[in-house]
């Protein structure tokens, strides 16, 4: 599995083949429409929801506007702390780091909180090239690694496998890690989570180094911040004599305080429960803090960049940097729900990852160039996000920056992008709808034309339209262009009248 | 150059359209969300508190002060415990009640040495009634955090109500920063397999709060 994905089909040829898996839907139906659900109902409980996402909203941007102090203050703290702080441009480098750091341990296992950042670089493939062996002790994560496969949503990676696809991975793979299943290991989730209870723990209590990111870094305090439910993180931050976490540069918040923002609005917008059941706070090393011989001795932190600047000079695009990757956007957004993670060839799957992926690594690759398309604009994502990021805004703002090329900052220098290739066909559509809405009157003798014909349209484009239409079902033309129709009926009163 | 002083410079670029944006911090930030939900009685913030520990299956116990040790004895007991985990600073008088080996607190166990013991008892720095949260400190009545991780077993003590708060961020007031703080909202749990609620992964599988009033 690699941080990129390289060679990943671009998202319409891999959502093409994830929606004819029967399997893959029904397991994605389930799991978005539960939590959705849930979701709604944990919100209601708050009644000052909406003043608590604009102040996460206000926090973020605050933040992002000034983050040259925040991370300098940032590594102040935790230097004074105890820690150790690390910058890193790009994922290679990242990679280096981490992996002279645990090689200076002389240790070649490492245990693993799941985190973002340390996927979106390809942090477990580096280390194993250099014979360090790091195991992933989220259970979702330990189901995506131990099947060899790529985590498909950001709170449970491995949404797209069922129980009896499950217990057949562990059966078959865990021997291979270490402890191997129990014999006769059934698929009820109670079995299959004590397996991997019992083949995790012995590497626990053996661990000398852990590896995790951080879902917040308070500047003021230097304290870092993990989320999460099954306690793994715990044993992660706990147990091991040296910590490495490795953050992107935008998890930065000001002040102790902005976390009763987060820590009420992440946990009810990610897994819909009032709070989760462990949430652990690390102020620099053992010695350093006011921990007293708690926790590790030596505590390393690795500050990523990795196209966050790049993200952060895009006026329209920057705001995806206020992500705190709750993942509620995916659960209610319909291309997630049918095309599943995997389509999006990155960690960032769903609409967050639309538009992180193409910012974070440019859209250079027929995958990120047509990730921005990846999307029906309902806006759904908007509307539950806590940190109130416009996705769609910045969508319409990236397919721009696709179809026409233009502006844009890569490694930290203004370049000048051309227009996707590939994408020649929706440029030329795209000038046709513009100058057909700028002349109603083609326009619509055109829809008229179009409703008069509609019986014999194609369900493929011909020509340069084909690429376009291969992988999507062409909208079926209504029998009376909606201009007629409110002309006919003043806009639907005729109908109500009657 | 640096990679630190290529990223503050890139940082720097990157936001010089706003950089003149001088607005202190105190007031960038609307702040006019609620300090707690709802208006309740300190009674009521206590029995709050009960239901939403238990609405995530952490088994919830009352006791008063004279009661505390023989209530603990007897989880203990029911739960076939023959080992204890006891923070440095723990109310001797706590476990007062029982004869089960005790396992002192010490920077040199191993973690292995912990995992062959069955439970721990502790105090806690503050609990939160709207979500049903127990924040630990690591203060000498709560021990490092790798006493309340390993043992499958916990029994945590809450006074009521002055340990007791509404809200996340009253809470967070209360709390020091520089404290290594573990919030624990009802045992292990995970959703990760077709999103069925399992408890216990890798914390301890049963918690067992004893709310404990007047001293
Ligand atoms: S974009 Fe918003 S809703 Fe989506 S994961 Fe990030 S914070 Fe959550």
């Amino acid at each position: 599995m690699s941080g990129t994905f390289v060679g990943m089909p671009a998202f319409p040829k891999a959502a093409h083949e994830a929606v004819h898996n029967a399997t893959l839907r029904g397991n994605l139906r389930h799991a978005t429409h539960t939590i959705r659900s849930k979701r709604a109902k944990a919100v209601a409980e708050v009644s000052d929801w909406a003043a608590l996402r604009e102040a996460g909203k206000q926090i973020k941007d605050h933040t992002l506007r000034h983050l040259d102090d925040y991370l300098v203050q940032l590594e102040e703290s935790v230097t004074a702390a105890g820690g150790i702080v690390h910058w890193a441009a790009d994922a290679d480098e990242a990679n280096r780091i981490v992996v002279e750091l645990v090689k200076m341990t002389g240790e070649t296992e490492v245990v693993k909180v799941k985190s973002m950042a340390t996927q979106e670089i390809g942090l477990n493939e580096a280390l194993e090239a250099e014979g360090i062996h790091a195991y992933e002790t989220d259970l979702a994560e330990l189901i995506v690694q131990l099947g060899k496969d790529r985590p498909s949503h950001i709170l449970v990676p491995a949404i797209h496998r069922n129980r009896g696809e499950i217990r057949d991975i562990f059966a078959r793979e865990m021997s291979e890690w270490g402890r191997p299943a129990p014999e006769g290991l059934t698929d009820t989730p109670a079995e299959l989570a004590e397996a991997a209870r019992l083949h995790l723990r012995e590497k626990f209590l053996r661990a000398k180094v852990g590896v995790s990111g951080a879902n917040f870094m308070v500047a003021e305090t230097g304290t870092l911040v993990v989320v999460e439910s099954e306690g793994n993180g715990r044993m992660c931050l706990t147990l091991p004599e040296t910590l490495i976490s490795v953050v992107g540069i935008e998890k930065i918040v000001p002040t102790w305080q902005d976390l009763e923002v987060f820590l009420q609005t992440l946990p009810r917008s990610s897994t819909a429960e009032r709070m989760n059941p462990y949430t652990s706070t690390w102020t620099g090393t053992r010695d350093g803090g006011a921990g007293e011989g708690d926790g590790p001795q030596t505590f390393h932190l690795v500050l990523l960049d990795n196209g966050r600047t790049d993200t952060l000079a895009d006026e329209v695009g920057r705001q995806a940097l206020r992500c705190i990757r709750c993942s509620a956007c995916l659960n209610v957004c319909p291309v997630y729900e049918r095309a599943g993670g995997h389509a999006y060839g990155s960690v960032y799957p769903g609409p967050i990852g639309a538009i992180l992926s193409p910012q974070l690594r440019g859209t250079g690759s027929e995958i990120d160039a047509s990730l921005p398309y990846a999307s029906t604009l309902c806006g759904a994502c908007y509307e539950v996000c806590p940190v109130a990021i416009d996705i769609p805004e910045v969508l319409v703002h990236l397919r721009e920056r696709v179809a026409e090329g233009g502006q844009a900052t890569r490694g930290g220098n203004r370049v000048v992008l051309k227009p996707a290739k590939g994408h020649a066909a929706e440029r030329a559509a795209m000038r046709a709808a513009r100058w057909a809405f700028s002349h109603p009157g083609a326009l619509r003798t055109g829809q008229r034309l179009a409703s008069r014909t509609r019986r014999f349209h194609p369900r493929t484009l011909p020509g340069p339209g084909r690429a376009w239409s291969e992988t999507r079902d062409l909208p079926a033309v209504p029998a009376e262009p909606f201009r007629d129709w409110w002309q006919r009926t003043q806009g639907g009163k005729e109908a109500e009248a009657k | 150059m640096s990679s630190r002083d290529v990223i503050l410079g890139r940082v720097r670029r990157a936001i010089a359209d706003v950089r003149q944006d001088d607005t202190p911090y105190e007031q960038a930030v609307d702040r006019s969300y609620l300090r707690e939900h709802g208006a309740r009685s300190v009674a009521e913030t206590v029995d709050l508190l009960a239901e939403n520990l238990a609405d995530y299956r952490a088994l919830v116990h009352h006791c008063d002060a004279d009661g505390l040790a023989a209530t603990i004895a007897g989880l203990l007991a029911e739960r076939g415990s023959a080992s204890v985990v006891v923070p440095a600073g723990l109310d001797e008088a706590w476990l007062a009640a029982t004869e089960v080996t005790r396992v002192p607190d010490r920077l040199d166990n191993t973690p292995h040495e912990l995992d062959a013991v069955d439970s721990v008892v502790t105090a806690c720095a503050v609990a939160i009634a709207e979500t049903g949260t127990l924040v630990l400190d690591g203060s000498p009545d709560q021990g490092r955090r790798r006493i309340t991780l390993v043992p499958d077993h916990h029994i945590c003590v809450v006074r009521v109500p002055d340990q007791v708060v509404s809200s996340v961020p009253q809470a967070l007031e209360r709390l020091d920063p520089a404290r290594p703080l573990t919030w624990i909202s009802g045992p292990s749990a995970t959703s990760d397999i077709e999103l069925d609620r399992v408890e216990g992964v890798h914390g301890p599988r049963t918690l067992e709060v004893v709310l404990v009033s007047g001293e």
